[in-house]
């Protein structure tokens, strides 16, 4: 993965420079820091990756995540006594649930996913509006389980960066040795010849979709619990910064390129920016147009690595 | 390509449809204030709906549009505090828009870049700059004669007392009449189509697609340019979260006018009758106060909806025959 080595090193250049600026950027509690912020997008970037690869993609992920988000803190307002881990099952289920409708659409009715997700993500930001009727849920109705989860720590470590951990490392072990994850990798290679291989194409369509879901629907009940509130227009245009983490991170949107790996070398780039700015002064305001020139940017580098121009009749033949 | 064929004739008839039964059950839904009313907030998605769907036609997608309409804005307003005349605000508008449209053409063409991944950066380059120049602040106190074109109607422009229909809603007709023509009835319009429907085939038959594609883009950096100018004479401000979300908006708007989002087909007689049928839908619901985001919902069911359901009847019919 040379790639994402050159990413790290990039990553490693910024650490450096702002730390030299201002020492206290290298201090653990300052890593921890970033990588407690990280670790939502870390989880929500695995699943879109997963999905990238097959050659779709999941522009519903931030409305499931509100949907879920809502639901759960709407059963936990309802029933503080609930256990923290029933919502978070919940959570999962819902999103799963939510994801594997973007699934049956995609792989059943063979619709493009952009436009399915497109048409979903409206779906699931206007449930959430019926669910919980426009009110917000406020911090002292949100669960105290849930509200507790990220702040607790397990050996000194954030619960937030132990959860992310396990499901990042959970996908990319998937992805990397179970047989149904090569055969999303190969999917996303070349579909056609996936489908002679006999590969069941849709239900592993189905599968990614539903896991990309599922951990929208996780993320949202962390999210709720992180922020300690639930309103209609939770994490609204969060899709685009998880998709722009995953092309940072070199995941193709054409499909089959791509490692979860290398994308969170991308969660972890704009993690480290949006900590450096503040750090070394720099109005925030500058971190939606630093993200956009950074995804041109490594598009531009990714397509140098010998991507087929699309007019292949003005091409000459390279000796 | 037609322009007019089964799909339209359902969209009109929905129109023709929602404005019946709405008119039955809601009072004074079809009073001519409440018609021209019901334009109001289609004219500028319209207008980039339309660009949107030329560059979907073609095969590729702007998904910076509604963020180059921001910068557009921003350009305006910028040049208005530095004492610019109207036109010249107009001027300024114009440039920033097809400079934006040149630079993801200039990627997607030049550089042989995926329109997606190239336009989700600019989307966050140009929201990014946007921002960075404004923060938290607005830009306001603009001239009476932008709010006349945003909030007046053609009756006050050429002084006919009934004449109702507002400025914004005959400049989105206008336009649409125009590229309608260019894309339907002219050779550029086929070529078009051709590039989306068989890149390697138009370029093998002559056509030079790389061009119309850098064209394209710039041309919907223009019309977003365009509808900056409409939303900002609207609203009479600057805001760099203005028209945020509405690149999605235009691809529905395209996508239930009936263009395949794979490229190569579609009417952009479709595309208006589609963004007029969400007007008067989005209209009606807000009369009955039915909240928008509700109204969102119902939006994204039917672009679903209005993808399944051809191709359930069509492997009904296959099924039958």
């Amino acid at each position: 993965m040379k790639r994402a080595s050159v990413l790290l090193a990039v990553i490693a250049v910024i650490v450096l420079a702002v730390g030299w600026r201002a020492p206290v950027f290298l201090t653990l509690r300052n890593v921890l820091d970033i990588a407690n912020e990280s670790s939502l997008l870390a989880i929500l970037v695995a699943g879109q990756a997963v999905v990238l690869l097959t050659r779709g993609v999941d522009l519903s992920v931030a409305s499931n995540l509100a949907l879920a988000g809502m639901l759960c803190a709407l059963v936990g307002k309802a029933f503080p006594g609930a256990p923290i881990a029933l919502l978070l099952l919940m959570g999962l289920g819902a999103g799963a649930l939510l994801g594997a409708v973007n699934g049956v659409l995609v792989a059943r009715c063979g619709l493009p996913p952009i436009v399915v997700t497109l048409g979903t993500m409206s779906l699931g930001r206007g449930a959430v509006y019926m669910a919980s009727g426009g009110a917000w849920v406020s911090e002292q109705d949100v669960h105290a389980g849930i509200k507790a989860l990220p702040r607790a720590e397990l050996l000194g470590v954030p619960m937030l960066i132990v959860i992310a951990a396990v499901v990042v490392a959970a996908v990319a072990a998937w992805l990397r040795w179970r047989p149904a994850g090569r055969e999303v990798i190969a999917l996303g290679n070349n579909p056609d010849a996936a489908v002679y291989a006999g590969i069941p194409q849709r239900r592993r369509l189905l599968q990614v979709y539903a896991l990309s879901g599922a951990l929208a629907g996780l993320v949202g009940v962390l999210w709720v619990g992180r922020y300690a509130i639930a309103f209609t227009e939770l994490a609204a245009g969060y899709e685009l910064t998880v998709i722009a983490a995953c092309v940072i991170g070199g995941v193709s949107i054409a499909g089959g390129i791509g490692s979860v790996g290398g994308a969170m070398a991308g969660v972890l780039f704009l993690g480290v920016v949006n900590a450096a700015l503040p750090v070394i002064q720099v109005s925030p305001f500058w971190q939606q147009a630093i993200a956009g020139a950074v995804i041109l940017l490594s598009v531009a580098v990714n397509a140098g690595a010998g991507r087929k121009s699309r007019l292949p009749i003005l091409e000459r033949s390279v000796p | 390509m037609k322009a007019f064929g089964s799909w339209e004739a359902v969209l009109l008839s929905l129109i023709v449809l929602l404005y019946a039964g709405f008119g039955a059950g809601i009072d004074g839904f079809l009073s001519p204030y409440a018609l021209a009313d019901s334009t109001v907030n289609i004219s500028e998605r319209a207008v980039i709906a339309l660009a949107m769907a030329m560059l979907i036609i073609a095969g590729e997608i702007d998904l910076s549009i509604a963020a180059t309409m921001a910068l557009a804005s921003l350009a305006m307003g910028l040049a208005m505090q530095a004492g610019a005349p109207l036109p010249a605000m107009f001027a300024a508008g114009l440039a920033t828009g097809a400079a934006c449209g040149a630079l993801n053409g200039w990627l997607v063409t030049r550089r042989g870049l995926p329109s997606i991944v190239v336009t989700i950066g600019t989307l966050s380059l140009y929201r990014g700059i946007a921002l960075l120049a404004l923060g938290d602040q607005a830009i306001t106190g603009y001239p009476d004669a932008l709010s006349t074109l945003g909030n007046g109607t053609l009756g006050e422009l050429v002084g006919i007392e009934g004449l109702i229909v507002p400025i914004e809603f005959g400049i989105a007709l206008l336009f649409a009449l125009g590229v309608v023509v260019w894309m339907h009835c002219t050779v550029h319009g086929r070529r078009v189509f051709a590039i989306g429907s068989n890149p390697l085939a138009a370029r093998f038959s002559g056509v030079a697609a790389g061009r119309y594609r850098f064209g394209l883009f710039v041309f919907a950096g223009i019309a977003a340019a365009l509808a900056a100018a409409m939303l900002t004479g609207r609203i009479g401000s600057t805001r760099p979260n203005l028209a945020a979300g509405w690149e999605l908006d235009a691809i529905t708007i395209a996508l239930l006018g009936g263009v395949a989002i794979q490229g190569g087909r579609g009417s952009l007689v479709g595309v208006m009758l589609a963004a007029v049928l969400l007007g008067a839908f989005t209209f009606a619901l807000a009369m009955l106060n039915v909240p928008g985001i509700v109204v969102t919902m119902i939006i994204g069911g039917l672009l679903i909806a209005a993808m399944v359901l051809p191709r359930l009847l069509r492997r009904r019919a296959e099924g039958v025959a």
